[in-house]
């Protein structure tokens, strides 16, 4: 077992551990902080590892959310089915956004993906009879189970939220050692040069864009389930901005960094908007001292200061 | 006679009126050592630029391997056997040594990628130097890099622009022998300022000026070719 397997194990066994330990706020919070990790998780396989700045990833993780979501509440689904639904929705609508957005870059990749998430946000708005617009709707606390297990209680939340959280972490853990991963990080780091090699830029950005909309959808579907709200500020334009800083605090291109953004984010809105009403003061300094003394993020420094092998 | 490998006809390149390249036919005998020279300005790296597909010609054919290439883009042109390599070293700086040519390596498919790729950086001498930043090797060891990778994808045809650009006396002879070493499996298409290079190597030589070929054929009739040294040898 090689060193990086190695922390991505212990640092799952802390969180399994940490459920015992945990009092019930913080228990709460954890499962939440894995379910956004895994969002950012996706976020951070196209931003961090392809290059690929989108500023609508609330659409992706809003389609996982509405889907499974509306499949519960409008169409009777049980959970499960609901959950599978709203994986694939996340996938799917990331290919439709990216056959068009990837058709640009940089700058016009961000705005074509900001405009595509307001879109979608607009659209639930505008659907409103279904979606319950800006107010939301629960989700049935009946229907969020799977078979006899209740999702909705807090020892089977915590664990459903660390298994995604875990096969979410492994598999992007094996991409960032796979032929893939390479192609993915070749595309960051020299579009051109791998267009010269044969590689097809189109393509390899498109891959990476529907596996971090299959996260995004994953996490917005056990998002639904596990804390049963479904709204509309879901799709907005914080929870495009919201992954993209936890990566950035966590260090972007590092598989942890993600969950330890999201991790550090979390606490640092909780603790500081006890303190003050402008908790958000806080959160633009952090980000200020981040930019000034470590750019590419907390695990990013870490693995400049001595721990290459940080994958 | 080789056969040809590639071809060009009537192969043109306009920017808003001017003619970096114009109305070029050009023949690629296979497993030859073929020089591109011209003065700067000439359109030696458009012309190869337009090969490899990493711009559209205004006008012209390309034929290789006996297909029709013209529309196909630049990736898909690689992947059928036209390696390039950059005039302006063109590596991934912040990744390992090792990963540059894994990534030239796994793009053509093998089972055993470490080997592979440990195979093709001791062509070029670089093996000890795989975990160390690709942006922080020495420019000689750049551009070797950088040959590396244009090789290890075992191209049919390899484009080389200005490859000793830069390199010690020594390198060069080094780089000298690795190009003889390739053919006559892979052809090779050179642009080289350093006569004694191509004197050394090429088989035939074009000469571009202003975007038109001047004149082509072996090195001895090159350099009897009164336009040639008129315009370029320095006559």
């Amino acid at each position: 077992m090689t060193r990086a397997l190695a922390l991505h194990i212990a640092v799952l066994a802390a969180l399994f551990a940490a459920q015992y330990l945990l009092p019930p706020y913080h228990h709460t919070n954890i499962a939440r902080i894995m379910v956004l990790a895994v969002f950012a998780m996706g976020y951070n396989i196209a931003f961090g590892y392809t290059g690929l700045l989108s500023l609508g990833h609330a659409l992706f993780f809003a389609a996982g959310l509405y889907t499974t979501g509306l499949g519960i509440e409008l169409w009777g689904l049980s959970a499960a089915p609901a959950l599978a639904l709203g994986l694939i929705a996340g996938g799917a609508i990331a290919a439709a956004t990216g056959v068009l957005a990837l058709r640009t870059g940089g700058v016009s990749f961000m705005i074509v993906t900001l405009m595509f998430a307001q879109a979608g946000y607009l659209t639930i708005l505008y659907f409103g009879q279904y979606t319950r617009g800006d107010e939301g709707f629960v989700i049935t606390r009946a229907a969020r189970s799977i078979g006899p297990i209740d999702l909705s209680a807090d020892t089977p939340r915590y664990l459903t939220a660390l298994a995604l959280f875990s096969v979410a972490l492994l598999i992007n853990l094996a991409l960032t050692k796979s032929r893939l991963g390479r192609a993915m990080i070749g595309m960051r780091e020299n579009e051109e040069r791998s267009r010269m090699l044969g590689y097809n830029p189109f393509r390899i950005k498109l891959i990476a864009l529907v596996i971090s909309g299959l996260y995004a959808g994953a996490a917005g579907a056990a998002y639904s389930v596990l804390f049963g709200y479904v709204g509309a500020s879901f799709a907005a334009i914080q929870y495009s901005i919201l992954p993209l800083l936890y990566v950035l605090l966590g260090g972007a291109g590092t598989t942890l960094g993600p969950f330890l953004g999201a991790l550090l984010m979390f606490y640092l809105i909780d603790i500081s908007s006890g303190y003050t009403t402008a908790h958000l003061f806080v959160v633009g300094a952090a980000l200020l001292v981040l930019v000034l003394f470590a750019p590419k993020g907390i695990l990013g420094w870490v693995r400049d200061k001595g721990a290459k092998w940080l994958p | 006679m080789a056969a040809i490998i590639l071809s060009a006809r009537g192969l043109t390149k306009h920017y808003d009126g001017l003619k970096a390249v114009e109305n070029v036919d050009f023949d690629l005998k296979a497993g030859q050592i073929h020089a591109l020279i011209g003065p700067n300005g000439a359109g030696k790296t458009t012309f190869v630029s337009l090969l490899s597909g990493r711009i559209p010609p205004s006008a012209g054919t390309i034929t290789f391997d006996g297909e029709d290439i013209t529309q196909l883009p630049a990736h898909t042109r690689v992947a059928r056997g036209i390696a390039y390599t950059f005039q302006i070293t063109s590596i991934y700086a912040n990744l390992p040594v090792f990963d540059n040519v894994a990534l030239a390596i796994q793009r053509k498919g093998t089972k055993h990628l470490h080997s592979d790729t440990m195979a093709a950086l001791a062509r070029v001498g670089l093996e000890t130097r795989a975990d160390q930043i690709a942006g922080t090797l020495a420019y000689g060891h750049q551009r070797l890099l950088e040959i590396a990778m244009g090789l290890s994808m075992n191209p049919k045809l390899l484009i080389l622009d200005e490859p000793t650009q830069g390199l010690a006396n020594a390198e060069i002879e080094a780089f000298n022998a690795l190009v003889r070493a390739v053919t006559p499996q892979t052809t090779v298409l050179l642009i080289e300022h350093n006569m004694d290079v191509v004197m050394d190597l090429a088989d035939q030589i074009t000469v571009l000026n202003f975007g038109e070929t001047l004149s082509s054929g072996t090195p001895a009739e090159i350099r009897a070719d009164p336009a040639v040294q008129t315009a370029y040898l320095g006559g």
